[in-house]
């Protein structure tokens, strides 16, 4: 039996991508979030709820940056340079949000609030350099002998702005409900009220996002049967359970919210997630990078994924088993002073 | 003025990783000392219950924090400045190099950053043992990322186990020999001892200066006699691996060892040079004091032994040989330093305790940071000697450079300036502040110091 190397590897990066999107876009929206808290005892109580898990969930995006590297290195390098301008406001804004994990509850007077724009700034920008990144990654890249070829500022139009704010409002609306379940008395209800428009916002804006992709890029709306000659029921229905996963989702947190559940929010916010990242794996499937490089193209040599292959199926498994134990040791609602300095 | 306009996009993309990995490598050397240390502290507060050690352990782990905070988010731009600026490098070491990257996310990374979730946050929540256990995973995390980082370095240094294909790409030939290149098993103590020593310098510095203050602060004597302890085995130990290295380093890059030295002819018995003003374009060292009839002997070998000089090779493949030659002797100045306050500091040990002595105690505090310094000017003789290569015969550092402009790459280079100066600044002022104020006796597990959020005076004085 032979494995298909490069089509697993695929499926690694784009699990890690996903895994970072879930568990980073709750703490980032819990960032975003900052703003809207009635007090600072609430900001405490929204920090420590995330405090212990934050540096591993943006693991996952060094895994994914690690892993194309090691894994795809020609998506690596067309990727880098092509969206050079918003991975630098990703890395800052990550770099500022990062610290002030720790710095906030070393500042005085002035330093603390200071680190606590710079935790709820940093937050809001990285989901929208993230945004851009995505947008400008779905956009299509423009590529020339296996590099690079389109200019600096290919990723700014109206269409990666307008995913860059959903983005947003994806985050928020991770964040709220990881909120609601793990806080109690008035953070508690700011976080449902919080849920209902970062709820609505992330509907809507979901809608738009995929009613633009489908008029701006006629190569994606041919995978989901939208051609030039109309649109072809054959080619959608097998794409149909992902946008009803979605909607499902939204149903899960709409439902949730009414009935004043505590984790059904949250559980039904990574359902629209999950169905977001499937619809735009689905679009691009088998391109590495749009829409003119495939996975297999851009794969490193065989002998290198399959020595790394050895490595992740033994080290994965512990890995998640030992995060979702980190993630079990500190479950139950924080308080405001749980435990941070 | 296309041809200037790529020059300088390749300065600044140099610029910018110096200047990035410079400031990032500062935090791993710290950390990787500290969680051991920590480790160390937590062992001997379980074994021995006595409060100094949990006092020191709850004070350090504060320290750690910071750090680490600060080194883990210089670290994610390492993993995603490979790409944006030096994108070609990345697709031709890739093939080689990759899965150094991916081990080091997977046996390091996560540990860690899981781990330390339980070490700064679990105190209260899981047991002695476990907590116990949490500190060491995150110790040897440390250790396990230096471990592939020093591979992939090292591969850079002294390529091995790859062939060239016919395409120009590179394809390993043996796993093995990628992993354990010939430089990199000295290379890896080295850098390793130097983070320990690195640590015990601050350590020390940090403790002799609440000594200054309160001689009889039982936290910082103990921490100052384990700090003495540790640099003054691990000083002269490094003088015996750094020497290894260098002697490596002859073998295997013998041009950076004549950067190093500034050997500009290719003779036998080479003069040793202390100190002078390498001539790049004069090809000659300005106002050199040297001594004569020994250089081949500190390199190791016989009197007779013809050593390469700058000479053997054509002038575009030397690197800056002022810089090399210079940060070469900035660190073996501070390690031989470093012996002598190891040295004094047992002395002292014996002659009534280092706190007794303030010139002692001075020297500690102005040694503390010497450390950092040291691991810098390091890093520049092993990546600034490397130059031209960015892989050493292999590929040119001006060919592996990203297609991006100059204009980007000068905007994102400001930035870093600007937010690192403000995230550099304020982490030194909170771990400075923690210095100053030293462990305390009933040290607290991290929990609010004078002002519990939510009480009324935090209400009051921390926001808004």
């Amino acid at each position: 039996m032979t494995l298909d190397l490069p089509l697993i590897w695929a499926g690694l990066i784009a699990t890690s991508v996903l895994l970072y999107v879930l568990l980073d876009g709750f703490d980032l929206g819990v960032g975003i979030l900052f703003p809207f808290a009635r007090s600072p005892t609430e900001r405490d109580a929204m920090m420590n709820s995330i405090a212990p898990y934050w540096d591993g969930n943006e693991t996952w995006l060094v895994l994914g940056g690690g892993g194309l590297f090691a894994a795809f290195p020609m998506a690596y390098a067309i990727v880098g340079p092509a969206l050079y301008a918003p991975i630098m406001l990703m890395l800052l804004a990550l770099i500022l949000r990062g610290v002030a994990f720790e710095f906030r509850s070393h500042g005085r007077k002035r330093g603390k609030r200071f680190w606590t724009a710079a935790f709820a700034g940093g937050s809001l920008a990285a989901t929208l350099a993230q945004g851009l990144v995505l947008g400008g990654f779905i956009q299509g890249i423009a590529v020339r002998n296996g590099a690079f070829a389109g200019g600096p500022f290919d990723w700014l139009t109206p269409y990666s702005l307008l995913v860059a704010v959903g983005l947003v409002a994806g985050y928020a609306l991770l964040g709220a409900t990881w909120v609601i379940w793990r806080s109690e008395h008035q953070l508690h209800d700011d976080a449902r009220r919080w849920s209902v428009i970062a709820g609505l916002a992330t509907a809507g804006l979901l809608a738009a996002v995929s009613i633009a992709t489908l008029i701006v890029h006629p190569r994606v709306a041919k995978v989901w049967g939208f051609t030039g000659e109309g649109f072809k029921p054959d080619v959608f229905l097998p794409h149909l359970p992902i946008p009803l996963l979605g909607a499902a989702g939204l149903g899960i947190v709409a439902w949730g919210l009414w009935k004043r559940s505590h984790h059904a929010p949250f559980l039904g916010s990574l359902l629209v997630f999950l169905s977001g990242y499937i619809g735009l794996a689905a679009s691009f499937f088998p391109n590495i990078v749009p829409y003119d490089v495939h996975f297999r193209t851009a794969a490193n040599e065989e002998g290198a994924l399959g020595f790394m292959l050895v490595g992740i199926a033994i080290l994965l498994p512990v890995i998640l088993g030992y995060t979702a134990w980190v993630y079990w040791i500190f479950r139950g609602k924080v308080a405001a002073d749980a435990g941070y300095h | 003025m296309a041809v200037l306009g790529d020059l300088d996009a390749l300065v600044l993309a140099r610029l910018q990783f110096a200047f990035t990995i410079a400031f990032h490598i500062i935090f791993p050397s710290f950390s990787i000392g500290l969680a051991s240390f920590l480790a160390v502290l937590e062992g001997l507060w379980l074994s021995t219950r006595r409060e100094v050690f949990r006092n020191l352990y709850l004070f350090w782990v504060k320290v750690f924090a910071l750090s680490f905070g600060m080194g883990v988010v210089s670290g994610v731009v390492m993993s995603y400045q490979l790409g944006t600026n030096w994108s070609v490098f990345s697709a031709t070491a890739a093939p080689i190099i990759g899965p150094a990257f991916a081990f080091e996310v997977l046996t390091a990374f996560f540990l860690e950053a899981s781990f330390l979730g339980i070490m700064l946050f679990g105190w209260k929540k899981v047991g002695p043992g476990l907590h116990f256990t949490a500190t060491a995973l995150v110790a040897i995390g440390t250790l396990i990322s230096a471990f592939w980082i020093l591979s992939a370095n090292s591969w850079m240094q002294a390529p091995a186990g790859f062939a060239i294909q016919p395409d120009g790409s590179l394809i390993a030939t043996d796993w093995w020999a990628v992993v354990f290149n010939p430089t990199f098993p000295v290379r890896l103590a080295h850098m390793a001892l130097a983070a320990f020593l690195t640590t015990a310098l601050a350590v020390g510095g940090a403790s002799a200066f609440v000594l200054l203050r309160d001689r009889d602060q039982p936290e910082s004597r103990m921490a100052l006699r384990m700090a003495i302890g540790m640099f003054a085995i691990v000083a002269p130990l490094q003088l015996v691996v750094g020497h290894t290295s260098g002697e490596v380093v002859r073998e295997h890059q013998p041009l950076k060892t004549a950067a190093i030295e500034a050997y500009w002819q290719t003779r036998a018995d080479q003069p040793q040079g202390l100190v002078g003003w390498p001539d790049r374009k004069a090809a000659k060292t300005h106002g050199e004091i040297a001594i004569p009839g020994i250089g081949n002997a500190i390199q190791g070998v016989s009197k007779e032994t013809v050593i390469q000089g700058l000479d053997a090779w054509p002038r575009e493949d030397w690197p800056v040989v002022g810089l090399v030659y210079w940060a070469f002797r900035v660190m073996v100045g501070l390690g031989l330093a470093m012996i002598g306050l190891g040295v004094w500091g047992v002395w002292r040990c014996y002659r009534g305790g280092p706190e007794t002595s303030p010139w002692f105690l001075r020297a500690s505090v102005l040694m503390g940071p010497m450390g950092f310094v040291a691991v810098i000017a390091g890093w520049i003789v092993a990546e600034a000697g490397r130059q031209p290569y960015v892989i050493y015969g292999v590929l040119r550092t001006r060919d592996a450079v990203s297609p991006v402009g100059a204009g980007q790459v000068s905007v994102s280079l400001l930035a870093f300036m600007i937010v690192y100066a403000i995230v550099f600044s304020a982490g030194a002022i909170y771990i400075l502040r923690l210095m100053n104020r030293g462990p305390a006796p009933h040290e607290e597990a991290a929990t609010p110091e004078d002002r519990a959020p939510g009480s009324a005076m935090a209400a009051a004085g921390e926001e808004q």
